[in-house]
C-alpha cells in the first residue's frame, strides 16, 4: 500500500529555528536513520518527500460559485504546523509506523492512498 | 443435532471452538482482508453444516473449510472488483497456494497476529476486546454484545466498522517487534482484561455475572500465554483472571442476585483453579507498568481467596497491597478499595477518611456512597448510613446492585 506521511507538528521536538546548528545536525541524521530503516525493509520504499515552507508562506485556493479566491495561510488549524510529508511504499501501517520510530518525535499523520487504477 | 450417534454437526461444533482462529488467521494471511475474511468463513460453515450430514464428514475438515472460505473470500474480493469495474485488472489466483504449515506443531500459529491486529492500536480501545473474542475464539456477536450491555445490531455494527478501519489503514498481519512487542502485548492483556470485566458489570437478567463470555475470556488469556509463553505481564493476567473467576459460583444467589464476598459460600470457590491461579502469582517477582496493576490486584485476589472464613481474611496485607497499586495507578477507584481494606484494619473512621479523599475524586459516583454507608452503619451510625444508602440510591442505576442496596437499606433498624 502507499501511505502519505505528513509531519504536522513539532511533537516532543524544539522548534527548529531554536535549535543550535549542533541540534539541527542531529535532527537531519535522524532522517537519515529514517531512510536506511526503509531501504532495509522488504517491500518499503519512499516514493517521495519534501520540506515545505511555513504556514505564513501557504495559500488557501478556494472556488465557490464559479469565483476562485486566494486565502493567506492553512486552511485546518491542523496544517498549521505542516512542515513536511513523505509518500512511502509499505507493506502494511505496522510496517511503516516501525520505520517512522526512526524519524524526529514529530506529530504524524498517516493516510493511505487509495488505488484509483 | 440430532440425537443418537455421532452426527457431522458436533464435529463441525468442534471445528468452530477449536480451530476458528486459526482458521480465520490462515484465511487473512494468505488473502489480506479482515472486512471479508470472516463472512467468508461464516458461508463456508454454513455450507458445511448443509453439506457434511448429508455427504459426511470430510477427512480433512479444516482443510475443507478453508477451501471452501477461501473461495467465497475470492468471489467476494472478484465482486467487489466488478462493482468498482476493475474486474480486469484482477490477478488473484484460482487457488492460493498454502504458505506455511500451522497449528499444532507447527513452527507458527495465526491466532497470534490475528489477536495483535485484533487490538491494534489504531483501534478504539473499547472496541479490541469484542474483536478480539469475535476474531480469536469466534465467539457469536450476540454473546459479545450481551457482555458488552448493547444491542446485537449495535454491537455488529461496531465489528463492522472496526474490521472496515483495520482493512482501509492496511493493518499489519504479523506479531509486533521490538521496541513496539511491550506495549502491544499491554494492549492485548488490556483488552482481555477489559473482556474479562465486562462480565462481572452488574446486570439484568438471569445472572449477575455473565459466566459463559467471562469463561470466554478467560480461555483468551490462557492461550495467549500459551502463544507468548515467559511473558510476565500474560503471567499476571491469567494468575489476577484465574483468582477471581474461581469465585463466579459463590457470586450469585439463587433469585440472580449479587453476594458479598463477605457472605459467600466458600466451598463453591473452585479450589483447584485457586490453587493454580496462586501457582501462577508466586512465578511472578515485583515488576513495573500494567504487568505489575495485574500481579497486585492478583495479590489481593489471592489474599481473599486464602481466607477459610471472611473473618480470617488478612485486611492489613490487602491495605498494603492497595496501597501500592495506589502509588503506581493514582485511581481514585483503588482508594475506595483501599478505603475499605484500611477500615477492617483499623477501624470505619480510618476507612471513612480515606473515604473523602477519593469522595473529591469521583464526584457523584454511588460506590462511594454505598462504601460510606456500610462503614457509617458499622460505626452505629444508622442515620448517616440512611443518608448515605439513600445518596448512592439516587445515581445507581437499575440492576441487581441497585436491589442489593435497597436490601441493605431495609437491613437498617428502624429510625
Amino acid at each position: 500500500m502507499k501511505y502519505l506521511v505528513l509531519l504536522i507538528g513539532d511533537g516532543e521536538e524544539q522548534p527548529w529555528p531554536s535549535l543550535t546548528e549542533a541540534e539541527q545536525g542531529a535532527l537531519m541524521q535522524k532522517f537519515g536513520e529514517f531512510d536506511a530503516e526503509c531501504q532495509a525493509r522488504e517491500g518499503v520504499e519512499i516514493l517521495g518527500g519534501e520540506a515545505l515552507g511555513g504556514p505564513s508562506d501557504a495559500t488557501v485556493m478556494r472556488t465557490r460559485g464559479g469565483e476562485v479566491t486566494l486565502t493567506e495561510g492553512p486552511y485546518a488549524e491542523a496544517l498549521e504546523g505542516l512542515g513536511g510529508f513523505y509518500l512511502v511504499e509499505s507493506p502494511d501501517l505496522d510496517t511503516l509506523v516501525d520505520c517512522l520510530r526512526k524519524l524526529p518525535r514529530y506529530d504524524m499523520q498517516i493516510a493511505p492512498v487509495l488505488d484509483m487504477s | 443435532m440430532t440425537p443418537g450417534g455421532p452426527g457431522p454437526h458436533p464435529v463441525l461444533a468442534q471445528v468452530v471452538r477449536e480451530d476458528w482462529g486459526r482458521l480465520l488467521g490462515l484465511l487473512i494471511r494468505r488473502h489480506g482482508r479482515p472486512d471479508l475474511a470472516e463472512d467468508a468463513l461464516a458461508e463456508a460453515l454454513a455450507s458445511a453444516a448443509e453439506q457434511w450430514p448429508r455427504d459426511g464428514i470430510p477427512d480433512n475438515p479444516q482443510g475443507w473449510l478453508t477451501q471452501v472460505a477461501s473461495r467465497r473470500l475470492l468471489d467476494a474480493i472478484r465482486r467487489e472488483a466488478t462493482a468498482a469495474g476493475k474486474a480486469h485488472l484482477l490477478a488473484v489466483p484460482e487457488e492460493a497456494p498454502p504458505r506455511h504449515t500451522h497449528g499444532p506443531g507447527g513452527t507458527e500459529d495465526d491466532r497470534l497476529p490475528l489477536l495483535f491486529m485484533a487490538t491494534h492500536p489504531a483501534l478504539a480501545p473499547e472496541v479490541r476486546p469484542a474483536l478480539a473474542l469475535r476474531f480469536v475464539l469466534g465467539v457469536p456477536t450476540a454473546d459479545i454484545a450481551a457482555l458488552f450491555l448493547v444491542p446485537t445490531t449495535t454491537m455488529a455494527a461496531r465489528l463492522t466498522r472496526a474490521k472496515q478501519r483495520l482493512r482501509a489503514i492496511g493493518a499489519g498481519f504479523r506479531v509486533p517487534e521490538e521496541p513496539d512487542l511491550g506495549a502491544r502485548v499491554d494492549d492485548v492483556a488490556r483488552a482481555i482484561y477489559l473482556a474479562f470485566t465486562a462480565g462481572y458489570a452488574p446486570r439484568e437478567g438471569e445472572a449477575v455475572v455473565h459466566v459463559e463470555a467471562t469463561s470466554e475470556a478467560v480461555r483468551l488469556a490462557h492461550l495467549t500465554r500459551a502463544l507468548l509463553p515467559n511473558t510476565v505481564v500474560l503471567q499476571a493476567l491469567c494468575a489476577l483472571l484465574t483468582l477471581q473467576h474461581a469465585r463466579r459460583d459463590a457470586r450469585t444467589d439463587e433469585q440472580g442476585g449479587l453476594v458479598r464476598l463477605a457472605d459467600q459460600d466458600r466451598s463453591l470457590w473452585r479450589r483447584d483453579e485457586i490453587d493454580a491461579g496462586l501457582v501462577l502469582l508466586q512465578g511472578l517477582s515485583p515488576t513495573k507498568g500494567y504487568a505489575e496493576e495485574l500481579r497486585l490486584q492478583a495479590l489481593v485476589g489471592a489474599f481473599h481467596d486464602s481466607a477459610a472464613t471472611s473473618a480470617e481474611t488478612d485486611w492489613a496485607a490487602i491495605a498494603r497491597t492497595y496501597a501500592r497499586l495506589e502509588r503506581l495507578t493514582g485511581s481514585p477507584i483503588v482508594r475506595l478499595n483501599r478505603a475499605v481494606a484500611v477500615a477492617e484494619v483499623s477501624g470505619p473512621m480510618a476507612g471513612l477518611r480515606l473515604l473523602q479523599v477519593a469522595a473529591d475524586q469521583l464526584p457523584g459516583h454511588h460506590r462511594i456512597h454505598v462504601v460510606r454507608a456500610g462503614l457509617l452503619r458499622r460505626e452505629g451510625d444508622t442515620e448517616g448510613a440512611r443518608a448515605a444508602y439513600d445518596q448512592a440510591l439516587k445515581t445507581c442505576p437499575d440492576g441487581p446492585e441497585r436491589r442489593h442496596l435497597l436490601s441493605r437499606l431495609g437491613e437498617l433498624p428502624p429510625a
